[in-house]
């Protein structure tokens, strides 16, 4: 491909106008010198400029064909069969089997109700606190750089570290929460073994480090409203609430979409919180799989010992289907409910 | 921008960040007080003088310094593969005119919605194959170009290079690897930065697949590491000095990349949104 570049790359860092270039390409002498060689380069450099565009993507769908499509279709083909005991490979076909397991099974199905739980409290505040900081920092603020930054924070952290702070945090017996709840003279709460507490808790993880990432997100989309739609609004007579509801919110509905939908996928594929909020090491999210997520029963399940990959494979397929219906109820919710706002 | 905010305004803001740092700085209270200390109701709030003493103890469990090594190498190796193809398919979708160009690019960013937990089970087995569990390779390997990243640099590269500039310098008889050097690479810096700061940061605070792929070898990251001191033997759950000691450490290096680069981050944030 670069068998005809006139020089080196070596000086491809410097960005040269055309101008100059083309002035150093004369002395190099390797111009069209003698007859038969322009068509030769001519035809080569069709050739590039039909072929490099191809050659520029190319590694991104390969890429995607190797980590993503084929371990896809290759989980469904692994869930029509069974997995003999320390088998390296799958036994024979099982038709639905694995799916029938996994739907029956009791654990799956608290597995996909914690999922949706954890999910309902983390995205839902989480997106409305982020709009209310986003509209406070959309204001003529002093130190505006330094406010979007303290938003931020957060996001440093990764949400295994996010983990064991608020699995300190929430501790049953020892933990700072309990010990404000009894302060204000309210009972404990068992953060670890109820269930919706727990939910709660590790809700609180994930509101704590994206909130302040999508208010930079949705802070974008309110700087991008032109300011002379506040200017009538204003000349209208609206008040700031009106303002916010009547201008600003349907200006942002795109970005809203993308905030909710890209929040929905990545919420119910939530692993890592609840595996390490977890006190005890089965990782089975809780005694009494209390919190544990889809994307953890996937994990274990693939760690069990009957029909462990097939299971998985299965498991995940079903968790596939939820992700992108929950997704595109989402997306067509959205839309409907912003249609009828801006009217 | 005419609206001027009032007292309320600063004062929601800093309850904001207050709510913001707090969890950290009280993980570091805990990383600083004694075992016993630790578990001893009331809770403490400010901080103790064992820190060192913990961190101590957390060198012992863990090889803390080869998982920070590894986080450091896998990260760095991934965010430089990240920026340099997807600024190569980037390009190519924003500047160069191909057939197809525009339904591969649809169906790039439709790969964005693929969960990708989906695809670990068969993936691990694929790498195991090849012998690459358990090594640095098989972290980074997923990570040689993302659906974002391609995205990104598109949607960037779109504007930042007038056609001319290119048309100029094909008249002139250079190559399209040559083009892209000389006139794309230089125009995108700023967007690559910002790629490559994002991806760093994505691929060091990443969990499961490094989990998965590591399990029950030597290599590991930082995050695998702090699972790994949670379940080390000897009461490693209610050693919570201990944990948050570690948790401290493994935030440190990232909190001083925040503080050097904040402005390409928040930046990087609100410029992918618009575009996006």
């Amino acid at each position: 491909m670069t068998s005809n570049a006139p020089t080196s790359v070596g000086d491809a860092a410097q960005p040269a106008s055309a101008k100059e270039r083309g002035r150093r390409r004369t002395p190099e002498g390797r111009g069209p010198s003698t007859p038969a060689r322009p068509t030769f380069r001519q035809r080569l450099s069709r050739w590039d400029v039909k072929v490099s565009p191809y050659l520029y993507v190319l590694p991104f769908f390969l890429v995607f064909a190797v980590i993503g499509l084929y371990p896809m279709i290759y989980t469904g083909y692994l869930s029509f069969f069974s997995w003999p005991r320390f088998g390296a490979t799958h036994g024979e076909g099982v038709g639905w089997a694995n799916y029938a397991h996994v739907l029956q099974d009791p654990v799956f199905r608290k597995a996909l109700w914690n999922t949706i739980g954890i999910f309902l409290l983390s995205s839902g505040p989480q997106i409305v606190v982020a709009t209310i900081v986003a509209a406070w920092l959309d204001t003529n603020l002093r130190g505006r750089s330094w406010w979007r930054m303290s938003v931020l924070l957060p996001f440093v952290v990764a949400p295994a570290a996010a983990a064991l702070i608020f699995g300190a945090l929430f501790a049953d017996q020892t933990g700072l929460v309990n010990q404000l709840l009894d302060n204000l003279g309210l009972h404990a709460v068992q953060w670890h073994s109820d269930r919706l507490a727990s939910w709660v808790a590790i809700a609180s993880m994930v509101n704590w480090r994206w909130t302040g990432y999508n208010a930079l997100i949705i802070l974008a989309a309110m700087q991008a409203v032109p300011r002379d739609l506040y200017e009538s609004a204003v000349m209208d007579g609206a008040g700031r609430v009106q303002e916010f509801r009547h201008v600003t919110l349907p200006s942002i509905r795109l970005t809203m979409l993308f905030v909710i939908v890209t929040s929905t996928i990545g919420g119910l594929q939530i692993f890592t919180e609840p595996r390490l909020f977890d006190t005890n090491l089965q990782h089975q999210g809780g005694a009494d799989y209390q919190y544990q997520t889809l994307t953890m029963y996937v994990f274990n399940t693939a760690n069990s010992s009957t029909d462990p990959y097939p299971r998985a494979a299965a498991a995940a397929w079903i968790l596939f289907l939820v992700i992108v219906t929950i997704a595109l109820v989402n997306f067509l919710l959205t839309r409907a409910v912003q249609r009828r706002g801006s009217r | 921008m005419t609206r001027r905010p009032g007292f309320l305004v600063y004062g929601l803001l800093a309850a904001f960040f207050a709510g913001s740092a707090f969890p950290l700085y009280w993980s570091f209270v805990i990383g600083s007080v004694t075992k016993q200390r630790a578990t001893q109701p009331p809770p403490p709030l400010v901080p103790g003088g064992h820190f060192f003493e913990n961190a101590h103890r957390v060198f012992d469990r863990i090889d803390f310094w080869s998982a920070l090594l590894n986080s450091v190498l896998v990260s760095g190796i991934s965010a430089a593969l990240v920026v340099f193809f997807s600024t190569l398919a980037g390009y190519a979708f924003a500047k160069l005119r191909f057939r197809g160009s525009n339904a591969l690019i649809v169906f790039v960013v439709l790969t964005m919605a693929v969960p990708t937990q989906l695809a670990l089970i068969p993936l691990l087995k694929e790498f195991s194959n090849l012998g690459l569990a358990g090594t640095r390779s098989a972290v980074i390997l997923p990570w040689l170009v993302t659906a974002f990243g391609v995205f990104f640099m598109r949607q960037y590269l779109v504007d930042a290079i007038p056609d001319e500039l290119i048309d100029a310098a094909r008249v002139d008889g250079c190559t399209m690897i040559r083009i892209f050097w000389t006139v794309a690479v230089p125009a995108a810096r700023p967007a690559m930065a910002i790629l490559g700061l994002f991806t760093f940061m994505q691929v060091w605070t990443d969990f499961m697949w490094p989990l998965l792929v590591l399990q029950g070898s030597d290599v590991q990251t930082l995050q695998t590491a702090l699972d790994q001191l949670k379940i080390a033997p000897g009461q490693g759950l209610s050693d919570v000095a201990l944990l948050e000691a570690g948790t401290i450490l493994a935030t440190v290096p990232l909190l001083l990349l925040f503080i050097a680069t904040w402005r390409q981050l928040v930046s990087g944030i609100m410029q992918g949104a618009v575009k996006g």
